[in-house]
This record gives C-alpha cells, structure tokens and sequence, in this order.
C-alpha cells in the first residue's frame, strides 16, 4: 500500500511539470478553429518565410557538422591544462542573451565591425543578408553540436584507439575508420538539437540580419511581424515550427536507438 | 625459426600518483608480469606502447631502439610495430570479425593483404565466425580474434593484458590451452600480464613480480616459490600450491 502511495506521489509531482511543458504547446493546436489555422496558413508571410528557415537551417546544420565534428574531436582528444576554459568559452553563446550575440556579431562582422576591411572591402555589409542569418543561426547553434559530439568522441573507449595506433593507423585513419561511426549517434543527436536551436533563432537573427521578408525573415520573424496584424498567420506559421521541431527530434531519437542498437547488440 | 631479438626496458614515468620506475630485458620468450591491482602493470604496457609519456625511457626492440629520451628519440606508438591485447580485447564493435582484421593489414601497405587475411582467420579457428560482429562472438572468440588481429602483422613484440581475465570458467582452460600453444610457437618477446597464480605458472617461462610501480622480484616460477621476497609472492606461489593440492 505504502509503496503505491509512495509511487503515485513520485510521478504525480513529475505530471505537473510535464503538463506545464506540454499544455503550451497544445494550446497552440486547439485554441483556433481548423479552418481559421489554414486561412492563416495563405498569410502571405508564411511560404517565404518557411522556404527561407528550411534553406538557412539546412545550410546551418551542414557548416556546423562539417565544421564541429573536427573541432569536437581534436577537443575530446587534447589532454592540455587550458582545455576546460576553450570549452567553457566556446559553449559561452548558449547562454549569452539573444541580443548580446546579435550586437556582438555586429561588432565583429557588420558594418563597422572588426572585421569589416577583410570581409567586406567594396563596403559591402555581410548584415541584414541571408549569409548574416546563416551565420547568427551558426553562432546560436554550434555549441549545441559541439557539445554533444565531443560527449561522444569521450565515450569512446580509449583502448580502441590505442589499439589502432598500434595498427600503425594514423590520425585521419583512427578518426574515420574508428571513431566517427562509434560517435555516430551522438553527432546526429547533435546535428538534430543543434538544427532546431537553428530553426528558433529569433534574436540575434533580427539584430544582425534584420526582418527583410523573403531575404532574412526566417519563420520566428515572420512570427514576430504577423504577431501584431493577424493572430491566425502567427498560430499557423508556430504550428509549423512545433511540427518541424517534433519531427526533428523524433528523427533523433528512432536514430539514436538504431545506432545504439547496432554497436550493442541488442536485439 | 628464431629471431634475433629481445626486448629491453628502463623506464621512469610519473602517472598520477604513481611512480612506475623499471628496468628488465626479456629474449624471445614469455614473461608474465604479475602483480596485485593499482601496481602498475596496465600502465607499464602502455608506456612500452608509447600511448603514455615517460620521464625517462630506453626501450631497445631488437636492434631498434625505438625510445630514448636522452637521445630525444621517440618512436610513435604507430611505427612500434607491438602487438597489444588490451583486458576485454577492444574489438572494433562496428567492424565485422573480417573487417576487425583487415584493419590491422589495411593501416600497413600490404600486397597479399586478403591472403594474409584468410590466413589469419584460418590459423585461428576464425573463418566460420568471419562475418559476425564482435558482440555476436563468445568471450574465448574474442580472445581468438584479438590475438588473430595483434598478430596478423608479426608484430616484434607482444603485450597481452590479463587476457584470460574476461572469460568464465568454462571457456577458460581451453582458451589457457589455445594461448599457451600460440605463445610457444612465437618467437618474439611476449608480456603477459596477469595476477592469476596458475595462469603465471603455466604462461610464463620467467615471471616478473610489479608492485607499487616496481619490479620487486623476477625470477622462474620455481625460484619464486624457493625464495619469495615480498607478502605477495608469498601468496602468489601459495596460491598455487593450494590449487595443485585441491
């Protein structure tokens, strides 16, 4: 009896958090009528903005992995003394607000930025283009990747490695051939939380790239703009966002469990 | 055929809290290194592998030196040519038992790679098993395939870590056996790691005791047991005699 009474407690005070997290999100699908949804679907804010977030997130995502997963590995790797203060550093843009990385994007990539002579010699601003919400939505979501990849790589039993090397397999041979299919759960976990961070950039996106519809309205934007004219639009182009989030980190997971599966032998 | 050959060791090294200051030569033959937990053993191979920096080092392989820190030579773990089987085998768990040993030929420019392949798997009982995966594979497997892998590339040394450790009962003495008749027909210096009585008794042609880092006694398992220097050489050579008697 007390061991019921001891279990319902448990998972009743974890139903309260799990209610907060989730009736949100199911507000958003019954508070408006079907028809009002798909009248707001036709907004003409909407398909610009959803051709844009699929075209810059995809473009993301890619930079980030082809990018992160070296940068992961040689961090899981060092054994230097200042490594836990370059990892510090570089997962900094996760918890800066919105609007200090977009000023600080600015202030290194835009107009007037430090980098402004190298990037831009003919005065062309790389801010408010669609390369400026690339690179925001790479500054937001890369720590994300980076994270998780290097987690994997330091999962990787280190005898494996050794033993490798005793093989005579060089560094490329040991990272290709042992450790990226044994990291390869953990990189598309990272690749999947890292492309939805990228499709929910809001702010820095707006300070550094602006709300150019069609140019740099990404769907959060177009949230935002449609917001103070047409509630329906705003429900509608979130209802996409929630989906397309939904079905990422689904994606992740049935992967993750394939990969695991795999290399555990489990049935 | 025997081998000019022989491994000679002097090594100092700091790791962690422990100090691992030792200094031996070994011919073409088995020496088990036995030892009880936190003494080093694991470390030492390591450092003989070259996976671990020393303070000061002198490993001869032959007529190779492939460590001297006075020298500034440091030979890099992937030139060493040691074959090392670590404690549960590291098999590569996404590579086929095939696959497992290609790796190995494949890191070396090798011409008759896939006959020396088929010949790995052949000699060691490993054809049948030669599309599994590692975790399809029983523990003796396993072993077979560490030690087909290790070998496949004649290594000029071989360092095994408690390789008999991983398996039950059971698979245990006819894997012993198996290793046992694989070693003999080596002849290259082979290092045995282990802390079990029998196993030293029956794998090594000398024995070599390390606690706390150091090499407190080394000698055959009879001169062990005529005169035994330490608590755990004591033990060590009781513990066999309690075997034999039971």
């Amino acid at each position: 009896m007390r061991l019921k009474f001891e279990n319902f407690t448990l998972r009743a005070v974890g139903f309260l958090l799990a209610a907060f997290l989730v009736f949100p999100v199911l507000a958003l699908f019954v508070a408006s009528a079907p028809r009002e949804l798909l009248l707001g679907l036709q907004h003409p804010l909407v398909w610009p903005a959803l051709r844009l977030s699929l075209l810059t997130t995809t473009t993301t995502t890619l930079v980030v992995v082809f990018l992160g997963t070296p940068l992961a590995w040689s961090l899981a790797q060092s054994k230097r003394k200042g490594i836990q203060f370059i990892e510090t550093l570089l997962q900094l843009p996760l918890v800066i607000p919105p609007s200090v990385a977009g000023i600080a994007m600015l202030l290194a990539f835009g107009n007037r930025g430090l980098l402004s002579a190298l990037l831009h010699p003919a005065g062309n601003s790389l801010a408010f283009t669609t390369t400026a919400v690339i690179m925001a939505q790479v500054f937001v979501s890369a720590p994300l990747f980076i994270q998780s990849a290097s987690s994997a790589f330091r999962r990787i039993d280190a005898k494996l490695v050794v033993v490798a090397q005793t093989f005579g397999a060089l560094p490329w041979s040991v990272f290709f051939r042992v450790a990226l299919p044994l990291a390869l759960p953990g990189l598309a976990a990272g690749a999947a939380v890292s492309w939805s961070r990228a499709l929910g950039e809001f702010g820095a996106t707006l300070m550094f790239a602006g709300n150019l519809e069609g140019k740099t309205q990404t769907l959060p934007l177009a949230i935002y703009t449609a917001f103070t004219s047409d509630i329906r639009a705003a429900q509608a182009i979130s209802i996409i966002l929630v989906l397309v989030a939904f079905a990422l980190l689904l994606l992740m997971r049935v992967f993750m469990k394939k990969a695991e599966r795999k290399f555990d032998g489990m049935p | 055929m025997k081998k000019q050959g022989g491994l000679h060791i002097d090594i100092s090294a700091q790791i962690g809290p422990l100090l691992v200051e030792v200094a031996f030569g070994i011919g073409n033959e088995t020496l088990v290194l036995a030892g009880p937990n936190g003494a080093g053993k694991t470390t030492l191979l390591l450092l003989i592998l070259g996976a671990l920096e020393c303070k000061k080092a002198h490993i001869q392989m032959g007529e190779t030196l492939v460590a001297d820190t006075a020298l500034k030579i440091h030979v890099p773990t992937e030139d060493r040519n040691i074959g090392y089987v670590p404690q549960d085998y590291a098999l590569f768990p996404h590579l086929s038992v095939r696959e497992n040993v290609a790796f190995a030929l494949r890191c070396r420019s090798s011409q008759k790679k896939s006959l020396e392949m088929e010949a790995a798997l052949q000699n060691f009982g490993l054809s049948a098993l030669a599309d599994k995966k590692p975790h399809m594979l029983s523990g003796g497997e396993k072993q077979r395939v560490a030690l087909a892998r290790a070998l496949s590339l004649k290594p000029h040394a071989l360092l095994l870590d408690e390789p008999l450790s991983a398996l039950d009962i059971r698979s245990r003495k006819s894997t012993r056996e198996f290793l046992l008749g694989t070693l003999k027909n080596l002849s290259v210096p082979s290092i045995v790691v282990t802390h079990d009585a029998l196993e030293a008794r029956l794998l090594g042609q000398r024995i070599a005791v390390m606690e706390s880092g150091k090499i407190t006694q080394m000698g055959t398992w009879e001169e062990l047991a005529k005169n035994p220097q330490s608590t755990f050489v004591e033990e060590l050579v009781g513990a066999n005699k309690n075997l034999r008697e039971g």
